[in-house]
């Protein structure tokens, strides 16, 4: 009789296929791939000013107690003059930002933050992109946020939208 | 008008199948003779009424009837009209009508050829194949209707991915899609047998022709679409172990073990319920390969229609046949007789270890392609890719095609091995002559690549020793044919093997005027010049290729820009170049501009040297027409024709 349950072999094996199908499609597919520079201390850096008026960022200042933004940004990045009024929101509710200025010359720099407001407390130069190699940022625009002791809790890449920004500002006042 | 009498025609046959399957189902459980009157007749009209509206969403695509939904999203009036019709099932919606037709008018096709089953077999068949369709027109009418109408008529639709603007989507798909469903019928007669007990050669004989009929389809399918693949995507490679490629190799997989074990049960009354396990999997693989591709299961190239909700849907209908079927089998097969015995060294023999063999590969490809979903749940991410499929499909398909060596030279029942060991050693001094040529001769070749080629040396001469010392002009029509696909077989692994060991390949940024080098090639970089298509434009280059005998050829690759439709964004595809010599094919690829630190233009030009590469489709080809012949002399048309020419004299003089 033990060859009977042989016959019953293929409809288990299909029990089987069937429940690994079951299983994705209840559980749909993680297809984000989280940052690698979560829980990560920002890379060490001392950037000049980008333009005049505003102060340059060194890596210590990241570390002064308070929670903030770092926003990697350029005045030829059209992105970044789309994601420029949240950043201005995002100040107008007491958030610290800092800039990094990627590739850039002071006057271009200067004519971005005329047209488009100045939500920076400090902008670095980083003219040869060594800042944002060692950060292995892809691209601009692309916000980091830093907790008061220089530590990265998150990496926003692209443009910051809308909808992100009261939850930014509940992250940061977390963090606090 | 058009839509509305296209969805009404599916509607009545959705009717008529349910009508095949009451009337089926009573009449084998004793009902009365009328009954199964019925079903004959029904299953001829389900196929006649879905073909015509098939025909009605092409006409409505031909028209670029904007008003419907399905030709808005996946049409444009300004397409060239091949590519409107083949946009017909260029989409979920009209392919799975494309599915319901060829499932339609598969059963249309039992019911008036098949004369030689018993009545209660064919009848539970018809019924089976109704229940089948009745599931897809659920499918269809309830989650995919391709009829829907728009409240606003739009002014234009939205293009058809241009990937898809390709004649290789005009014939790729639709031949795929015989192959995937004509193995239902293979399924049907698997289960009308279970249900009536009457497994036995009657039945191996009537699902034989479709089982080779599928496979030759699916063979010329997956060729086409290798093919296309070669020269549209522009990377240059003929199979990439995609999830979507490997569910289209595993019902072509079921259908080589299953042609070749209802062989067995056909000539020697063997292996019954094996064939009929095997006739099962094979159009439960077809289904399980549509899911994938329409449920977003996997993350493939082939993902442009994806929907988790139709995936639900398709995966009850699923479980109800695939289950059902296995539950049928797991019940009945106890009690269908084994048949008659067989040694090991005989043509049987061969068979069992080429099936145990096809089916081992199927698994392991099936694992490979599932496996990720596996490893997620247990909380894993990975990918798995070439090697491994490589890895372990490889070394196997070089034994089988060992086996496919010995087992035509075999004889049914019981072999003493003298024919076959009169008639291997001059295979196997092919194959050392290949290989001492190669280790000789052929610098560093891996070791895969090393043994393909000197197996299809072996297989080459081998496959051709049915023939030897046979009157060539008698020889039947299904050995010329199993020859010549053994013969491909031998064809398209020297092509695989060929190209995967001796590829040359040339990456360089070129300004016109310069001259690259790739194999024995010296090819010159002309220069750039637009193109304006009908509804792209493109950068066209022109190539001088130069040999060593100082021939000269010019190849023009494209890269295509298709303007973004409806504020959708612009999508470039490159167009490969394609030399062909004896020797095999200069592939030659034109990507962007680039501007150089010194302010010239070049621009990315990839250049390939395949040696043999076009053997792999040649070798696909002649499977196929191998398999054609078989079929044809299996049909025994010739046969039929003349005992009616026949009977019609005897008539004349009565």
């Amino acid at each position: 009789m033990r060859s009977r349950w042989v016959l019953f072999a293929p409809l288990a094996i299909m029990a089987l296929l069937f429940g690994a199908f079951i299983y994705r499609l209840s559980v749909p597919p993680r297809t984000l791939i989280e940052s690698q520079w979560i829980d990560k201390p920002m890379p060490l850096f001392d950037l000049p000013p980008a333009t005049e008026g505003v102060a340059g960022l060194k890596s210590s200042d990241l570390a002064d107690g308070k929670p903030r933004l770092v926003n990697v940004f350029a005045s030829w990045c059209i992105p970044c003059r789309a994601e420029a009024p949240q950043l201005e929101a995002l100040h107008a509710a007491g958030v610290p930002i800092d800039g990094i200025a990627i590739r850039d010359r002071p006057d271009d720099v200067a004519a971005f933050l005329r047209e488009n407001g100045n939500p920076f407390d400090r902008i670095g130069s980083d003219v040869q992109s060594s800042v944002q190699i060692a950060l292995g940022s892809s691209g601009v625009p692309e916000t980091f946020l830093v907790d008061g002791k220089g530590i990265i809790r998150e990496q926003i890449q692209g443009v910051i939208l809308q909808d992100d920004v009261p939850r930014i500002i509940a992250k940061l006042e977390a963090m606090k | 008008m058009i839509a509305e009498l296209g969805l009404a025609l599916l509607w009545m046959a959705a009717a008529l199948a349910c009508l095949s399957l009451v009337a089926g189902v009573l009449f084998v459980r004793g009902g009365k003779s009328e009954l199964a009157a019925l079903v004959r007749p029904a299953s001829i009209a389900q196929g006649v009424l879905t073909a015509a509206s098939f025909g009605l969403l092409i006409a409505l695509f031909a028209r670029s009837d904007m008003s419907v939904e399905l030709v808005a999203r996946n049409s444009h009036s300004l397409k060239p009209m091949l590519f409107k019709i083949a946009g017909a099932w260029g989409n979920h919606e009209g392919s799975m009508l494309l599915w319901l037709t060829i499932l339609g008018l598969s059963g249309a096709l039992v019911a008036l050829f098949e004369k030689r089953l018993r009545e209660d077999t064919l009848i539970a068949t018809l019924a089976a194949q109704a229940a089948l369709s009745l599931g897809f027109f659920a499918f269809l009418l309830f989650s995919s209707n391709p009829f829907n109408r728009l409240p606003i008529a739009p002014p234009d639709g939205q293009g058809l991915n241009p990937l898809l603007q390709d004649p290789g989507l005009a014939f790729h798909p639709p031949t795929l899609y015989v192959g995937y469903v004509g193995l239902s019928v293979a399924f049907s007669f698997a289960v009308g047998a279970l249900v009536t007990r009457e497994v036995g050669p009657a039945f191996a004989r009537a699902m034989r022709p479709w089982v080779l009929g599928s496979w030759i389809f699916l063979t010329l399918g997956i060729t086409a679409g290798s093919y296309w693949a070669y020269y549209e995507l522009g990377w240059g490679g003929w199979w990439f172990w995609d999830p979507v490629e490997n569910v289209s190799l595993v019902p072509w997989l079921a259908g080589a073990a299953l042609l070749h074990s209802v062989a067995v049960t056909a000539t020697r009354n063997a292996l019954r319920a094996w064939t009929v396990m095997l006739a099962v999997i094979g159009f439960s693989m077809s289904m399980v390969g549509t899911f994938i591709v329409r449920s977003g299961l996997l993350t493939s190239v082939h993902s442009f229609a994806v929907d988790p909700e139709r995936g639900t849907f398709l995966l009850v209908l699923m479980a109800i046949y695939i289950g059902g079927a296995l539950t049928l089998f797991a019940l009945r097969a106890g009690t269908v007789a084994e048949g008659k015995t067989f040694a090991l060294l005989s043509r049987e023999g061969a068979l069992v270890i080429n099936n145990l063999l096809l089916t081992t590969i199927l698994a392991l490809v099936l694992l490979g392609t599932l496996y990720p979903i596996v490893a997620e749940a247990m909380g894993e991410k990975i990918s798995v890719g070439p090697p491994y499929y490589n890895k372990v499909a490889g070394p196997l398909a070089l034994i089988l095609c060992l086996v496919m060596v010995a087992g035509p030279l075999l004889r049914w029942r019981r072999d003493d091995g003298r024919t076959l060991w009169s008639r291997l050693p001059l295979a196997l001094f092919a194959g050392a002559a290949v290989l001492f040529a190669l280790v000789l001769f052929g610098g560093s070749v891996g070791v895969l690549p090393l043994l393909g080629m000197t197996v299809a040396a072996i297989v080459a001469v081998a496959s051709l020793a049915p023939l030897w010392k046979r009157n060539l002009r008698r020889t039947p029509l299904p050995v010329w044919g199993m020859v010549l696909a053994h013969f491909g077989v031998a064809v398209a692994l020297a092509g695989m093997a060929a190209e995967s060991a001796f590829i040359k390949e040339r990456l360089v940024a070129a300004a016109p005027g310069e001259t690259v080098t790739v194999a024995d090639f010296s090819v010159r970089f002309q220069g750039v010049e637009p193109v304006a298509g009908p509804n792209y434009t493109a950068v066209k280059a022109t190539l001088i290729a130069a040999t060593p005998d100082g021939d000269r050829f010019v190849l023009h690759p494209a890269a295509r820009t298709f303007p973004g439709l409806m504020g959708g964004a612009p999508t470039e595809t490159n167009e490969a170049a394609l030399l062909t010599r004896p020797g095999g094919q200069l592939y030659a690829v034109i990507g962007q501009p680039v501007t150089g630190a010194d302010g010239a233009q070049r621009y990315q030009l990839r250049l390939w040297w395949k040696p043999l590469v076009w053997w792999i489709w040649l070798g696909g080809a002649l499977i196929a027409i191998g398999a054609a012949m078989a079929m044809l002399g299996r049909a025994q048309l010739l046969a039929i024709w003349r005992a009616r020419q026949a009977r019609k004299r005897e008539e004349r003089f009565a």
